[in-house]
Formats: C-alpha cells, structure tokens, sequence
C-alpha cells in the first residue's frame, strides 16, 4: 500500500465519491457556474483554486446542501442529491469564519452534532474527547469560543466538522484568518488528520501555495469553469493553459509564432532576436500562434553567451528582487520583452556577480519552457 | 480630574433628575394629610433653627405605609398592576419577536424603511394615538362596524373599558421598546451560525431555537424589561381605555393625589411602586452585565 501512489482518478475501475454532471448555477444574470462536469474520489484531498469569483465557493456550498443547482446533477456516493437539505447529507462543513457557537462551550460546540444524532451520553463524551485529542484541544473544553486563540478556534471548527465522521468534508478557507507560520504548521496538521481519518476533503482556497501544499489535486477555476485539474506537480510542470501558468507561481511569458522543428517547435518573438526552441507533444494546429511558459527558477543568468545552450538570449538587468535565498534578476531584451531568471545567492551579497544596467545572457534548455496556445 | 468631570455629568443628572425628587417626595409620604398649601405638615423651617429640625423629623412616621395595609385595595392594585403588566410583556414579545425577526431577514436596503415604520408612531402624541384606539375599540367603532360588516358577530363586541382593550393599549404602545433590542440582537447575528447548525443536523425549526433564540436571549430581556417597567405605572392607558373595574397602581395613585388630595398616601404609593420596580431594574442590570461578561472583549 505504501509503494503505490495515491491516484484513483486514472483508475477506470474506480467509482467516484463526488459526481458533478454539467452542473450549472446562475444566481439572476450572473452564471457562478458554467456547465461543469468533474469527479472527485474518496479520500482525495482536493482543492478548488482560483480568484474571487471564480465560482469555487458556489461549488463546495452545492456539495453542502446551501446551493442547488440551476441545471445538471450533483451525485454524492451514487445518490443524487437535488433535493437532499444540508442536515441529511453526510458530509460536514468547516466555515470560513469558523461560524462555532458563541453560547456553547468548546465541548459543547463539537458534541452539537452528535446530540443532534441521538447518540447515548457516554458516546457522546467518547467521540468528542477523541475529536479534542485529535486536535490536542483537551485542556479547552471548557471555555466558551471567544476565550480561546484564533488558531484554537480553527481546530475546534475542524473537530466539529469531524465529529460526526462525514464521508465528505468540505473547508471554506480554512487558514485564511491565520498568520503564515500558524497557517503552515496547520497545512501539515490538516494533511495528517486527513490521512488518520481517511475522509474525502474538499478545500476552498486563493492561497496557491495553500492548494499546492495540502492537495492531492488542484482545480483551477475561471469564471465558473474548471481550467484544469492535475496533481500540484503537474500543474505547475505541465500547465494546460496560460491561465493557469500565470496563476500558479511566477512564470515568464513569451509570446510568439510558432513553426515545427524536429520533435518540438522552433518560436519567433521579436524582430531580430534568436529563435528559441522548445521540445513538446502539444500540437499546435496549422495557426502557429503560441505562448513560451518559462518558470524564471529554470532560466540561468550568466556574463558570457553560454556555449552549448539552445536557447540564449541577451538583455540588460533593470531590476533585481533580492528574496534572500535567491534573487529574480529582471532583464529586458533587445525587443522589450522581459524575461525573469533566478539565481541562488550562494556567495554574500557584497560579492555579486551581477548588478543593475549590467548586461547579461539568459538561457534555458529545449525542455525548459513549456508550449502553450496563443 | 478629566475621567473625574466625565463620570460627574451622568451622576450629577442622577442626582437632580432622580434622587433630589425621589428624596422630596419620600419625605412627603412620611408625613400628615394637611388642610393646607401645600396639603401635608410639616415643612421644613429652617428660621426655627436646631430646635425647628429636630421637631421636623419628629413629625415624620410610617403611618401612611401602615395605612395602605389596612386597605386591600392598595395591594390588590399593585398585584393587579403586575399581572396586567406581566401579561402585556408576553403578549409584546409574541407580537414584537416575529417582527424583529422578520425586519432582521429582510434585505438590506429595506431595513431603513421598515426601522422608520416603527419608530414613526412616536411623532405622533402619544394621547392622541391613544385616544384613536377609543374611536377604534368602542361599541360603534371601526373594529365592530368592520366585524359586523363580515359577518363575524351579530352583535358588537364589548371592548372599550375592559381589560382587553387595557392589554391592546399596552401592547400597541410598548412594542417598539420590545421590537428594538431583539432587532438590534438578531442582526447581528452571523447566517454562517445557521448553516452550520444544519449542516451538523438541525433542522430549520430546531436551529431556530438552539441557536437564534439563545443568541438574541439578550435582546429578548432588555425588550421585556423595556415593556415591563413602563408598563406597571402605567396611567393614561387604563384611564383611557380600561372601565371602572380595570384596577391598576397608576390609576390608584392619580386618585390619590388629584381626587384625594392626600399627597402624602399618594407619595407612599409611588415609593412602594418604586421599590417594586427596583428589582426588576436590578435584575435588568445584571443581565447586561453577565452579557457583556460573557461577550468578552
């Protein structure tokens, strides 16, 4: 079990927990989500990623019962669950505001739906203190939300959810009240009781390095339409779309008109400039119209025009973005292009090779940049 | 001294407005009925000297209190004021907290308007608003001719000058006070605690009352307290509106002092009014000190 990597969704034998079929939501004129069709596994964790307004907040309030859809269905475990209210759905919700009773004690808080269920006391107090060792909240159960920690409210909000062991379980933005540090150590909090509990998470997030960290997939979404959908290396390797290569991380984009040579294509971007050259399977059409994807992490800066690299290009440094690690080197090409590379800052900063107004050349291999359409 | 001069304003409102009165007309009930003016013995002569003091408080006993003990009246006034009042607090509140409720649900930019329609009643006088109910509630007014003309009764209703039209009248005017806190307590209630609760199984009915009703418990006291402690003095209501049977302490009190003219039984009246009235008044304030206790910062 160990060895196998984790990916249902190439499975064809597998039955996906979540089915969405061409759902659309229209809220008046507004269309939040544009005739979608997606499945989601059992013990994914997936997380929906986009801007504001993307639609992904409409998705997960669907897959709880809040929305229901204009048009198209929504199958949860094979059930069609149209005309299903939030209390009869097996899955559970974790809200952005954490939304925990302020009357309620914590204790009180996460045995709520329990109680609801109708289970014995003694049950009761057995899954909830479970539920705040998980969390390692066992000294709070007393106290009332407000006399607890930001950070505190967050687990007592995901103990809730939990409590009643849903097949699904839905996070809002979870970490978005949090400061980085709390939010990081929390991402890895969230991915290990994901894996204890062996539940189906899905997660509502603008926070790519969020959605990159946690996720088993990713869904970039735009305008109420999933972009694409891959594993975080993969959308970040291989993005599908220009979209999506400028959403996910920094990236550099050249656009150009393309021609096939050999197992890839040969671009031309500006007057004068050289050719670059970039292996691919995509198959651009007879159009030839393209865009070059470059993460500046795989471009090289250097003084003199490397010898042996296929692509090389000289510009002059207008700008340095010093990140301690590593500085972005922001250089202007002969055409105004800008292209960023990346150097790791492996000698002290007084030392540095290169400085403003300097001129330099970058280069790339031929598998370095990613093809996309134009 | 600036936090001094601050806290000095209120207390000094207090004092001028409250205690001083409160004080004179103490005083008063301690003393006798007097053919006089003013109508009471003794006043305070302060050209008499030390002498003239000590004789002052000698004069004042507790005669009056002892006096409206022998009477049932008084007692079975005051016990039917609070019954009246107690009543009125629920029936406002089963009128008041739909209304607020329904005013906390509405969108946004129809609660102005609908916060104006329950204040607007207060631009007009209050006698005359209920002075209307009279042309409304009597044997030939609106409400029968309206119930006749439907066919609901065949002959008209008895209203006017009875208890009930007492309990319309208490409730028509004090609702707004009822209405206020528990709005201003349900709106600020967060819908995500809502969703919530159904998300973790409630039905809509049971989250009404797990959590609206526990959120706006707050609203809910400051509205009934709001009701409450006009309402057990209240007057010009069951004068207006209440018949010859409808026994009430503020009605006791007027006769007292304008029928009477014995000022001093009317003052232990209002003392021992007060006193009743003190306790809600601190119970109230304990409310809103344990609220803002458990709301912390």
């Amino acid at each position: 079990m160990s060895d196998t990597v984790f990916t249902p969704w190439d499975d064809p034998g597998q039955e996906p927990l979540i089915q969405f079929k061409n759902v659309t939501k229209r809220f008046g004129d507004f269309t939040a989500i544009d005739n979608l069709t997606q499945d989601i596994y059992a013990k994914e964790f997936f997380a929906l990623l986009g801007p504001s307004g993307c639609g992904k907040t409409t998705m997960m309030r669907m897959l709880g019962g809040f929305e229901t859809p204009t048009e198209g269905q929504i199958l949860i475990a094979g059930q069609d669950m149209s005309n299903v209210p939030p209390n009869k759905r097996a899955v559970n919700m974790m809200f952005q505001s954490y939304a925990l009773f302020p009357h309620l004690s914590i204790f009180e808080n996460i045995a709520f739906g329990l109680k609801r269920e109708g289970k014995s006391k003694p049950e009761i107090e057995e899954r909830v203190s479970e539920m705040l060792r998980l969390t390692r909240l066992e000294k709070f159960a007393r106290r009332k939300p407000h006399q607890i920690s930001g950070g505190q409210r967050q687990r007592v909000a995901l103990a809730r959810s939990l409590a009643k062991a849903p097949k699904l379980l839905l996070l809002d933005e979870p970490l978005g009240a949090l400061d980085k540090k709390l939010r990081q150590d929390t991402q890895f909090e969230l991915m290990d009781i994901q894996e204890k509990t062996g539940t189906t998470f899905v997660i509502v997030t603008h926070d790519q390095e969020e959605a990159m960290t946690v996720a088993s997939r990713v869904a970039v979404m735009d305008e109420g339409r999933i972009v694409q959908v891959a594993t975080p290396a993969d959308i970040y390797e291989k993005p599908n779309s220009v979209y999506v290569a400028d959403f996910i991380g920094d990236v550099n984009i050249i656009e150009g008109h393309a021609t096939r040579a050999g197992d890839g294509y040969d671009i031309t971007f500006a007057l004068g400039a050289p050719k670059l050259h970039a292996k691919t399977s995509t198959d651009l059409g007879p159009e030839g119209k393209c865009a070059l994807a470059i993460r500046p992490e795989k471009v090289s800066i250097s003084a003199k025009k490397p010898a042996k690299a296929v692509n090389a290009v000289e510009g002059e440094i207008i700008d340095i973005a010093y990140l301690g690690n590593i500085s972005t080197y922001h250089v202007q090409l002969a055409g105004g292009q800008m292209v960023k590379g990346q150097a790791a800052n492996t000698q002290r900063l007084e030392r540095r090779q290169f400085t403003w107004e300097d001129r330099v050349w970058l280069s790339w291999t031929d598998t370095a940049a990613v093809v996309l359409e134009g | 001294m600036r936090r001094f001069a601050l806290i000095a304003v209120p207390y000094l409102w207090l004092l001028v407005l409250f205690l001083v009165p409160f004080i004179i007309v103490l005083k008063i009930s301690l003393s006798d009925i007097a053919l006089a003016i003013p109508p009471y013995t003794p006043t305070l002569d302060l050209s008499a000297g030390w002498e003239g003091l000590r004789a002052f408080f000698a004069a004042l006993d507790l005669e009056n209190f002892w006096f409206l003990t022998t009477d049932d009246l008084y007692w079975k006034a005051y016990l039917s004021s609070l019954q009246i009042a107690a009543l009125s607090t629920l029936l406002a509140l089963l009128v008041g907290y739909p209304i607020a409720y329904g005013m906390a649900q509405a969108p946004d930019e129809w609660r102005p308007t609908l916060m104006m329609l329950v204040i607007l009643p207060f631009w007009t006088s209050f006698l005359i608003r209920v002075y209307s109910w009279m042309g409304i509630l009597s044997k030939e007014g609106f409400l029968n001719q309206f119930l006749l003309w439907t066919g609901l009764v065949s002959e008209p209703l008895e209203i006017l000058n009875t208890n009930t039209a007492v309990y319309i009248g208490i409730v028509y005017t004090y609702l707004p006070f009822m209405i206020l806190p528990i709005y201003a307590a349900l709106e600020k209630l967060d819908s995500a605690l809502l969703e919530a609760a159904e998300d973790l199984g409630c039905s809509r009915i049971t989250a009404f009352w797990l959590i609206t009703v526990p959120l706006s418990k707050s609203g809910i006291i400051a509205g009934c307290f709001l009701v409450f402690i006009p309402a057990l003095g209240e007057f010009v209501i069951p004068a207006l509106l209440g018949g010859s049977d409808t026994l009430m302490i503020g009605k006791v009190l007027w006769e007292e002092f304008f029928s009477n003219r014995d000022w001093p039984v009317a003052s232990a009246v209002a003392v021992i009014l007060l006193m009743i009235l003190i306790v809600p008044i601190i119970l109230f304030q304990r409310n809103e000190q344990k609220q803002r206790e458990a709301e912390g910062p």
